[in-house]
């Protein structure tokens, strides 16, 4: 019961943030229409750094336990990770259009994220490269652990070699934020709710596998 | 006691971690299978670009970039083979049972940090000479080529030691190392390019610091994760 | 020296291997291990010295109640199996030496020579080990496995590839070892089973 009333608020306010992200939030000062994508674009950035997170953790815990149930755990963690990396490059790449001119044009932010779903995809490759189990879960936490220590150096390295045309990140070094309280109500639920949505898609995942594992237990 | 005994465990694994280096280098001087592979790559995609561009059309941002990737795919197509020959040959078992992986690990480092090494000594000189590469700064571009060699290997050497362990060894090595270690390349390129102008247009130091950051906080990670595959 | 093994278990991804092994041996037995072709014999072998981790289950060594180390075992065990090559490309000499080496043998000299003599080798060491026969590869794997002196020797397939004259030889060995020594072998040969004071069994689960 407590489930379906979460479900169905979560349903409310993704619709008010969407309504609200095209007309309730006023544009910043001479910015376009386009500019408006923000509102989806950071959260879904976002949810890739935590889903990441999420996946390196459990990735960890494999290691660390050896439980079978951490590697699957880590997996989907990471898959929902590229999901959500597909969509904020596809929601940046509108902006670059409608700013910059072009889809894609190797800004360095682009190219971060670019080098983000070539690690992961590779990830993936390994896992379907091994076939024993154990094995599959021990290399891929550890190429897991490896690419999530030598993300960060291209964050940082990139930008500093060339500059960027990306807006400030919404962390940046001033702990400002550029947005009127109107944007920033629509940001906040929008961050709120779309990272509940992750949480809520990660959850039911992981209810999956451990209901798959207890099955294969049954079955033996 | 007990720091006599660890001194002792250290002095142990440097001595275990060099005999396996020297058997591994003995191996290769037998068969000399990766250091073909390495240099005649090199050589080869040398060639390949010294025809395509001429001598004297490249700029020596495009000069920089090529170096350093000629040195990246000719260092993919042979690092690997350190563990995959131990798999291959069912070595693996035999040594796993003498050594400890901490030792295992640091022989094959160091063995592919030798190998890139050799090869770098032979293609750097041959690359400046064709291709009429002017270097200003030969001080920096060896600091960036010592720091940016212990980097690809310190990270070749543990996604070897992964893909050693895979169905697909040959065509996931390169998948698999190329987005880790791009921070070597693009952080090289720039480095050289800043060799290669006569004013430094940016400050190099900090650029040399993040190329040795990453090679300590590869190879780091690698001899803590190592076991997890080598026992596998 | 005393081995215990406990409740040792192994999958290999849902595929049930072994369950619920137990068995202890001590110095001065043979202990053999029995089984069809592909019920796991090698790989209760690899658990066992340590090479492959069980599912579940443990296996330890004593010595005079002390539990040893897995550095102290790598010192204290000898193995050979058909899955633990030598390095072909290099000489017979270079392998045993850097092996010798790396177990922190000093004055490995004699004994390698003794032993080499012993198995039919002398005159041969400075080949390549990929010049060698099959039957001289099996042959210079039980000097491997011999030359730092080992109180346990793992002996997987014991006469595979090697001659009547070789089989002897070994024997011998054998019945001297497991005088004083703990000897493990892998087999299904009736032969064998001679020197066997002990048997272990693996069924095929199913």
């Amino acid at each position: 019961m407590v489930n379906k009333l979460l479900k169905i608020g979560l349903f409310l306010i993704l619709s008010l943030v969407i309504i609200g992200a095209f007309i309730y939030a006023p544009l910043a000062k001479g910015l376009g229409e386009f500019t408006r994508v923000l509102y989806f674009h950071v959260p879904m950035a976002w949810i890739t750094v935590v889903a990441f997170f999420i996946g390196a953790v459990y990735s960890i815990l494999y290691l660390k336990k050896k439980e079978h149930k951490y590697d699957l755990y880590a997996e989907t963690a990471n898959q929902l990770g590229f999901l959500f990396v597909v969509l904020a490059t596809v929601t940046g790449s509108i902006w670059a259009k409608m700013s910059w001119g072009s889809f894609w044009n190797w800004d360095p932010r682009e190219t971060s994220i670019f080098i983000l779903m070539l690690v992961y995809a590779a990830y993936f490759a390994l896992r379907s490269a091994v076939e024993q189990a154990d094995r599959r879960a021990s290399l891929a936490a550890v190429y897991d652990i490896i690419a999530f220590v030598t993300v960060p150096f291209f964050v940082f390295i990139v930008p500093r070699i060339y500059a960027s045309l990306h807006p400030d990140p919404l962390i940046n070094t001033q702990g400002k934020i550029h947005m009127s309280p109107k944007m920033q109500l629509v940001f906040f639920t929008s961050l709120f709710s779309y990272t509940m949505v992750f949480v809520w898609m990660l959850i039911m995942r992981i209810k999956m596998i451990k209901l798959k594992l207890k099955l294969k237990e049954m079955e033996q | 006691m007990e720091s006599l005994n660890q001194k002792q465990g250290l002095l142990q694994t440097g001595t275990n971690a060099y005999l396996i280096f020297k058997k591994d280098l003995l191996q290769e001087f037998k068969t000399r299978y990766a250091l073909n592979a390495i240099f005649l790559f090199a050589l080869v995609t040398l060639f390949a670009v010294s025809f395509a561009i001429g001598t004297f059309n490249a700029s020596s941002d495009i000069l920089s970039a090529l170096l350093w990737i000629i040195l990246f795919f000719a260092s993919m197509s042979g690092l690997s083979h350190i563990f995959v020959r131990e798999e291959e040959a069912h070595t693996a078992d035999t040594l796993k049972l003498v050594a400890k992986p901490t030792e295992i690990f640091l022989g094959k480092l160091i063995f592919n940090i030798v190998l890139l090494f050799m090869v770098e000594l032979l293609v750097v000189p041959l690359y400046v000479a064709i291709m009429n590469f002017t270097i200003y700064h030969i001080l920096l571009l060896a600091a960036a080529l010592l720091f940016g060699t212990f980097g690809l290997a310190g990270g070749g050497t543990i996604v070897a030691a992964i893909i050693a362990k895979s169905n697909a060894r040959g065509a996931l090595f390169t998948v698999l190392a190329f987005p880790i270690l791009l921070p070597v390349l693009v952080t090289g390129i720039s480095v050289t390019k800043n060799a290669a102008t006569e004013k430094l247009f940016s400050n190099p130091v900090s650029e040399l610091q993040s190329l040795f950051a990453f090679a300590i906080v590869i190879i780091t990670a690698g001899i803590l994760l190592f076991d997890f595959i080598w026992n596998e | 020296m005393q081995l215990i093994a406990e409740s040792i278990t192994k999958y290999f991804n849902e595929h049930i291997i072994f369950k619920d092994i137990h068995f202890a041996a001590a110095s001065g037995s043979c202990l053999a291990v029995l089984g069809p072709n592909g019920s796991g014999k090698t790989t209760l072998m690899r658990i066992v010295s340590k090479l492959l981790a069980p599912t579940a289950g443990t296996v330890t060594f004593n010595e005079n109640g002390q539990v040893l180390t897995d550095t102290e075992i790598r010192y204290r065990i000898g193995f050979l199996g058909p899955y633990l090559e030598l390095y072909q490309d290099l000489t017979a000499t270079e392998n045993l030496s850097f092996f010798a080496k790396i177990r922190g043998l000093t004055d490995y000299q004699p004994a390698m020579n003794r032993l080499l003599d012993q198995f039919g080798l002398k005159g041969r060491e400075e080949d390549p080990v990929r010049a060698y026969s099959s039957g001289m590869k099996q042959r210079l794997k039980y000097v491997f496995a011999l030359l730092h002196q080992p109180d346990v020797l793992f002996v997987d397939e014991p006469r595979s590839n090697l001659d009547a004259e070789g089989i002897a030889r070994v024997y011998d060995l054998f019945s001297e070892f497991k005088k004083e020594r703990l000897l493990i072998l892998a087999t299904n040969d009736s032969e064998d089973l001679q020197f066997a004071d002990e048997r272990i069994e693996i069924r095929v689960a199913g």
